[in-house]
């Protein structure tokens, strides 16, 4: 193989250990299997009344349970079983002694409402305000509380749990946090800071008021029923993207590092890149630039012109906007060759883990590279003239893949791309 | 690696409760000033916003309404921040700008929070009770007010900061982050300059009831954080701080003028069940800094709360010939936004060449004479993280 630095000089990242869980099931096995058999997650929430909802399915994950319950806590729990998995794969540093530090995305924390009606119970009134709320609140009744609805409290646990070193950094940048966990643990290698960094991202938050807070954006899909087949990426009648939950995790490695101790490589991180889109709060710049700009700031990363990528795993969320938005700047980029290539959303399947997504994609992604097949794009009945992707149509295929390009793209203009690759390049 | 590039404090953005800009801060250190409310939130105190005009740095309305007060705030002070570094408008500096950001989330409707609670409490448990009332009241906007990447987001769109864009979380630790990883960058050549920062409405029921959960406020009674030993919390602040940093070479080449320069930042994550986890971490992180001798300054983000303040102090007992300032005494504690605060009050305190004056009563802050050369600033998180930096005159 080649030396231990990239064409730059930097030292070559690569993957040693992968964990996944969405909604298709928790680990690799089950999700690679269920993806390629073109397998919808998507069912109808049970977990809360859904009463009076405009969108009533999601990607939940229903075969966890945490008690007691709150999304934070089946965020962290989440996030536990996809890192067991990454580091059993991996086999670095030894149980509670991961040898460089946690980069995890989450979604913003606040108190729940199962929480705030116990507390508000706690009154004993029929008519009270905040000031009768504060009144009970100290005592040390409700104090887990205050470390559970700490922002920094996922990223506490596993710190403490897996003996990542240093201070972890708990990150968001939207619907592209997953991606960014990668990128700053690439960076950090590259730096030579490190040898090794562990990348979280996870997602648990599928509750009423997350719901509804989606809906009221006009975000999410209505097509209720049947759920499977709500999720629509590039098709004409899309009408928004399905609320889903998950995990990813990776151990990534310097590649000197990880040949050092034998380690098995399971492909290489050859690009990352990001730009801020400073024209909306939810929506894309109608000229495309920042994507644009985007995809080619990661290429340039990895030092490849867009020829040398060979599959796409799309952010692909399914909203009218984001789909057409993605294509605007593939083509941009990729010229006819956008028309080629083969553009499949996983969302199709698993729906948008929002923060865990770019993570979970990228877990895809390289099971891609692995087995060289791609999973589809499926509930692709009516295709989108104006975006005339091949989006791996309903069906999973054989092909060969030696670079994929795994976009994130999300509110607050976060764009963020990742290139992984099966060998250095 | 090659060696590490040089980097430069050349702009600071401060707005808090005593006032914004650095003449004003100066001026109000320098006067020991104090700007509590004892009354709004009472028992609980607060150190609130001083009077803003919003317009000078967010000139369209329709931007100022998208935002919730926190947003507002940072956006304002990361505002500042680019003004005094005089890269505002600069399209082609603020385009390739890193932005690391350091945020909790936005306030919640408490009206329509509190209006549910009623509800429930008089029976109204109906399954679809909640979902009705969280569709019918919650405003679409509200959401993304408060989510925590909005900040940056709103800054990006205002002030057209574009190049990267990340939102760090994790109360204080969150923010000693951001400013490591911005010197890391810069260092190693990955950026040529960064905007960094945090903001915090401190003024929001909704906090004070998550705080009150672990009994870290401050009631009843104002004492600066040294004095609170029988009388423990924290009064929370109001501020927004961001600092442009970038790499020596980049600031000469456009004939920028720096305040300080940032040498190190280093973080830990003290295991804190075990007693005196917090003094140990700091003197391990301050060993890192290679700081030389006890004669320097000190600026901690000490909260005022037990057990940390305790340990800090523990520390701070074995370097008694250093001056130190706590910042929770005059801006109250403003959770992400500490850290931030000591670096500029560092950087400002550095290229004044003077330290502003002590203010406890209980006298471990002590005055100091000379010229500072070399300031340390330090946070240690009210539950959880802890940090150092070293900033540093430039001769």
């Amino acid at each position: 193989m080649t030396a231990p630095r990239d064409k730059f000089g930097r030292p070559i990242v690569v993957v040693t250990g992968m964990g996944v869980v969405t909604s298709l099931g928790a680990g690799k096995t089950d999700n690679w299997k269920r993806l390629t058999a073109g397998e919808s997650g998507i069912r109808t929430v049970t977990r809360f009344p859904i009463d009076g909802l405009k969108s009533t399915m999601a990607g939940t994950v229903d075969f966890v349970t945490v008690e007691p319950s709150s999304s934070t806590a089946l965020t962290e729990r989440l996030a536990d079983i996809a890192t067991e998995e990454a580091l059993g794969q991996s086999g670095i540093g030894s149980k509670g002694d991961f040898p460089g530090p946690l980069f995890l995305a989450v979604a913003p924390v606040e108190v729940e409402w199962p929480q705030r009606l116990e507390v508000g119970r706690a009154v004993g009134k029929t008519d009270f305000g905040v000031n009768e709320i504060l009144a009970i609140s100290g005592g040390g009744k409700f104090a887990p509380y205050h470390h559970r609805f700490m922002f920094g409290s996922v990223a506490g646990y596993l710190a403490e749990k897996f003996g990542t070193k240093g201070s972890p950094i708990s990150l968001s940048t939207a619907c592209a946090s997953g991606a960014t966990a990668i990128q700053l643990g690439v960076e950090a290698i590259r730096r030579g800071e490190t040898d090794a960094a562990l990348c979280v991202a996870t997602d648990g938050s599928v509750n009423p008021e997350a719901l509804i807070r989606f809906s009221l954006l006009s975000a999410l899909s209505t097509q209720n029923d049947p759920p499977q087949a709500a999720s629509k990426p590039f098709s004409k009648n899309r009408d928004g993207f399905v609320m889903a939950e998950g995990a990813g995790a990776l151990v990534l490695e310097s590649y000197e590092a990880a040949v050092a101790r034998g380690a098995t490589i399971l492909g290489v991180v050859a690009g990352c890149g990001e730009l801020t889109d400073s024209f909306h709060r939810t929506r894309s710049s109608p000229d495309g630039k920042p994507i644009i700009g985007c995809v080619h700031k990661t290429l340039a990363d990895a030092g490849m012109t867009p020829e040398q990528v060979d599959h796409i795993n799309a952010h692909g969320t399914a909203t009218p906007e984001n789909d057409k938005m993605e294509f605007l700047g593939i083509s941009a980029v990729f010229g006819e060759r956008a028309k080629q290539i083969p553009v499949s959303s996983n969302k199709s399947m698993i729906g948008h883990t929002i923060s865990a997504a770019g993570a979970v994609e990228a877990i895809i992604s390289l099971l891609t590279l692995e087995h060289q097949r791609i999973p589809p794009t499926i509930n692709y009945d009516i295709p989108d003239p104006a975006i005339p992707f091949d989006v791996v149509p309903n069906v999973a295929r054989d092909a060969r893949v030696t670079a994929v390009m795994s976009n994130s793209f999300g509110f607050g203009g976060q764009n963020a791309s990742l290139i992984l690759t099966r060998e250095p390049i | 690696m090659n060696a590490p590039k040089e980097a430069w404090i050349t702009g600071i953005g401060i707005v808090s409760s005593l006032g914004e800009g650095l003449d004003a801060h100066w001026d109000a250190l320098n006067a020991r000033r104090v700007n509590v409310d004892e009354k709004r939130f009472a028992p609980y105190i607060v150190h609130p916003l001083a009077p803003v005009s919003f317009d000078a740095q967010i000139p369209k309305k329709g931007d100022q309404r998208q935002m919730e007060a926190w947003q507002r705030i940072g956006t304002y002070a990361a505002g500042l921040a680019l003004d005094s570094a005089g890269v505002k408008g600069n399209q082609e500096i603020l385009g390739r700008m890193d932005m690391i950001v350091a945020a909790g989330g936005g306030e919640r409707d408490i009206a329509v929070d509190m209006a549910i609670l009623n509800a429930d409490a008089k029976g109204n448990s109906a399954p679809n009770f909640l979902n009705e009332r969280l569709l019918n009241d919650l405003r679409p906007t509200l959401f993304l007010a408060q989510l925590s990447n909005l900040l940056a987001g709103n800054i990006a769109i205002v002030h057209g900061v574009s190049g990267t864009s990340r939102t760090f979380m994790g109360e204080e630790a969150a923010s000693i982050d951001a400013a490591r990883i911005a010197l890391g960058r810069i260092e190693s050549g990955q950026s040529d300059i960064a905007l960094v920062g945090a903001a915090h409405n401190g003024e929001r029921t909704d906090l004070l009831i998550l705080y009150e959960f672990g009994d870290f406020n401050l009631k009843d009674k104002f004492d600066p954080v040294w004095a609170r030993e029988t009388h423990s919390g924290f009064a929370l602040g109001s501020a927004g701080v961001f600092l442009v940093i970038e790499s020596r070479e980049h600031a000469e080449a456009r004939g920028a003028k720096p305040y300080a320069k940032l040498t190190k930042v280093v973080t830990d994550l003290a295991q804190r069940k075990q007693p005196g986890a917090v003094t140990k971490s700091l003197e391990t992180l301050w060993s890192k800094l290679g700081v030389p001798g006890d004669n320097g300054a000190l600026i901690t983000g000490a909260t005022g709360v037990g057990p940390v303040t305790s340990e800090e102090k523990t520390f701070l007992r074995g370097h008694p010939g250093t001056a130190v300032r706590a910042t929770g005494t005059s801006f109250g504690h403003t959770l992400e936004t500490q850290f931030p605060l000591g670096l500029a009050l560092a950087a400002l305190s550095l290229s004044r060449g003077t330290l502003f004056p002590p203010n406890d009563p209980t006298g471990l802050e002590v005055e100091m004479s000379k010229p500072p050369t070399q300031i340390v600033v330090m946070g240690a998180g009210h539950w959880q993280g802890e940090g150092m930096a070293l900033v540093e005159a430039i001769k």
